[in-house]
């Protein structure tokens, strides 16, 4: 038995949601080696979280995400380690990395898994579906597995130990690299949404992308990402990556804020395996509250400035 | 340019979801089924490389009888003729391998389909087809122009986007923006009543993950609402009955 965890960075700092993934992979199996590619700020997170080995693969013609060629080096490495389980976060990138990866060794696939898998006669694991409307327990079938999970599957661990950084060169074809990337756009320095702890969105309600500066100050002391509800990224007022919804990004942080977001079907899909969901709403009727663990009627422009200054005052 | 565009048979986004058969089996009673609203999209970007450049557009489907109002809805769309696997889609696998099928003699210069269908929410299946057939994947795409042998794509990632050059053929998983939902027009309703649709056996590859019961979440207890001007109370349950902040 031996586990395989890939690792994402971000701006050359580890994924959080790579971490749980390492954490994950820890709990099910105890030996875990992980797998990062380019240059890494943070690389002893990895054994902290639970990782004995580190895979480090600095081949620069790597160094920048490609679906067809990560898969193939994490296919290499799943061989070259004996790995008959490989964890990671589901992310833009992990669901095509993933889904390549288990046609070329063979490996039974669950993604969206929000919880450690139950053994207990067969190999069985909680995934979320329908939008985080259900659940569905799905046996994984044969010796390979791939899991997929969930942000706040699990909890990071923090002092698991330090893990062996050993250089790897994948083997890697041509037909890796037909596809090129010319340009990436990206947000820098903020906090990535599928990632944060905290997610403070907000909606119709706020009248215009100028009154936005609220929505943003309440995530910094917070230390959460921003989002927008469908309508707020149909016209324009935020881009199109913050939208969370059914067909937008689907989020699980431990604290959803929505502000001014009447909490339509579509939305609530997106957000609604979160811990806890606050709703700030001037209409009493809004039928976010009904999903809403805490509640404030009341209007934005008002209560927002207010909350952001309580949690200052409390921060000290 | 040869297109398939494969759809998945999926309950409208505003469906309550309810299990029948001791949690095993998905409850349909009084549920719509459309044309998974990923897929849509992909479908409809579809119908317009058509208008752009000619060809022709294939849709696919993975699925019992059931389907057949779905697929027929496509065809409304603007996809020329259709083929219909007839088996359950058990998982990803299984349906990759019977896209697989369908389009390795097929010659098709680009395979779209949505970056998930909205019932198991997986984005594994262009990834699988792609490396089922050695071809180039790609997802979540947000644009997609041909030019030449090429396709010039947008995909989105956390915080923003790349663009990308990807050699035909290609899978791509689709969302928004890369195209409007188109809606049947009379013409199209009328037209895909006759249009093929050719309904094809599955191969014999079995599914590697298969649901044994399905479960609802727990209900939420009723929410603790806070007055306006009182903020401070507010924190204090963030802070020590959440523990959130």
């Amino acid at each position: 038995m031996a586990a395989l965890a890939f690792i994402e960075t971000d701006e050359g700092v580890v994924k959080k949601s790579s971490l749980e993934a390492v954490s994950y992979a820890q709990a099910v199996d105890g030996e875990v080696t992980a797998i990062v590619f380019g240059a890494v700020d943070n690389i002893e997170s990895i054994g902290a979280a639970g990782a004995r080995k580190v895979l480090h693969v600095q081949d620069e013609k790597l160094a920048a995400p490609n679906i067809m060629a990560y898969s193939s080096a994490i296919a290499n490495a799943m061989n070259q380690e004996n790995s008959d389980l490989l964890v990671l976060a589901k992310s833009s990138l992990g669901d095509p990395v993933s889904a390549r990866v288990a046609i070329k060794v063979d490996a039974a696939l669950a993604s969206n898994v929000s919880e450690l898998p139950d053994t207990s006669g067969g190999y069985s694991v909680k995934k979320s579906i329908y939008t985080g409307k259900a659940f569905a327990l799905t046996s994984l079938e044969g010796s390979k597995k791939i899991i997929s999970i969930k942000k706040n599957a699990i909890a990071i661990k923090e002092d698991g130990g330090s893990a062996e950084v050993v250089s790897f060169s994948p083997s890697v074809n041509d037909a890796d690299f037909t596809v090129t990337t010319t340009k990436t756009e990206k947000a820098e320095g903020d906090i990535l949404l599928p990632e944060a702890d905290i997610v403070v969105s907000g909606g119709r309600g706020l009248k215009g992308p100028e009154n936005w500066g609220m929505v943003e100050d309440l995530a910094k002391v917070l230390g959460a990402a921003t989002g927008c509800s469908k309508p707020v990224s149909d016209m324009d007022w935020r881009p199109h990556h913050e939208h969370v919804g059914q067909t937008g990004i689907k989020v699980s942080p431990s604290l959803y804020i929505a502000i001014g977001i009447s909490g339509a079907i579509q939305h609530l899909a997106g957000v609604n395996s979160s811990k806890y969901i606050l709703v700030i709403n001037k209409d009493s009727e809004a039928p976010f509250f009904k999903a809403a663990d805490y509640g404030v009627v009341g209007d934005a422009f008002d209560v927002v400035p207010k909350l952001t200054e309580a949690i200052k005052k409390a921060q000290g | 340019m040869k297109i398939l565009v494969c759809i998945t048979h999926v309950p409208d986004t505003t469906s309550r979801i309810a299990f029948t058969d001791g949690d095993t089996k998905f409850d349909k009673n009084g549920v719509q089924f459309i044309i998974g609203p990923y897929d849509d999209y992909a479908l409809a970007r579809a119908v317009e490389l058509k208008e752009q450049s000619g060809g022709s557009i294939t849709v696919l489907n993975v699925g019992e009888a059931e389907t057949e109002p779905t697929i027929r809805k496509a065809l409304a769309i603007g996809a020329d003729d259709a083929v219909r696997v007839n088996g359950f889609p058990t998982d990803a696998l299984f349906v990759a391998k019977q896209i697989e099928a369908v389009a390795k003699d097929g010659g098709y210069d680009l395979i779209l389909m949505g970056r998930e269908s909205i019932d198991f929410n997986g984005g594994q299946v262009h990834g699988m087809v792609g490396e089922l057939l050695g071809i180039p994947s790609v997802s979540p795409v947000m644009t997609l122009d041909v030019d030449g042998n090429t396709a010039k794509i947008t995909r989105e990632i956390e915080g923003g986007k790349e663009y990308m050059e990807v050699p035909m053929p290609f899978v791509a998983g689709c969302q928004e923006p890369i195209a409007e939902w188109k809606i049947p027009n009379m013409r199209g309703i009328m037209s895909a009543r006759t249009k093929p649709l050719e309904v094809k056996e599955p191969t014999g590859d079995a599914a590697k993950t298969n649901v044994k019961s399905y479960e609802l979440p727990p209900a939420k207890e009723a929410v603790k609402l806070v007055e306006p001007d009182n903020m401070d109370e507010l924190v204090n349950l963030l802070k020590n009955e959440a523990k959130v902040i």
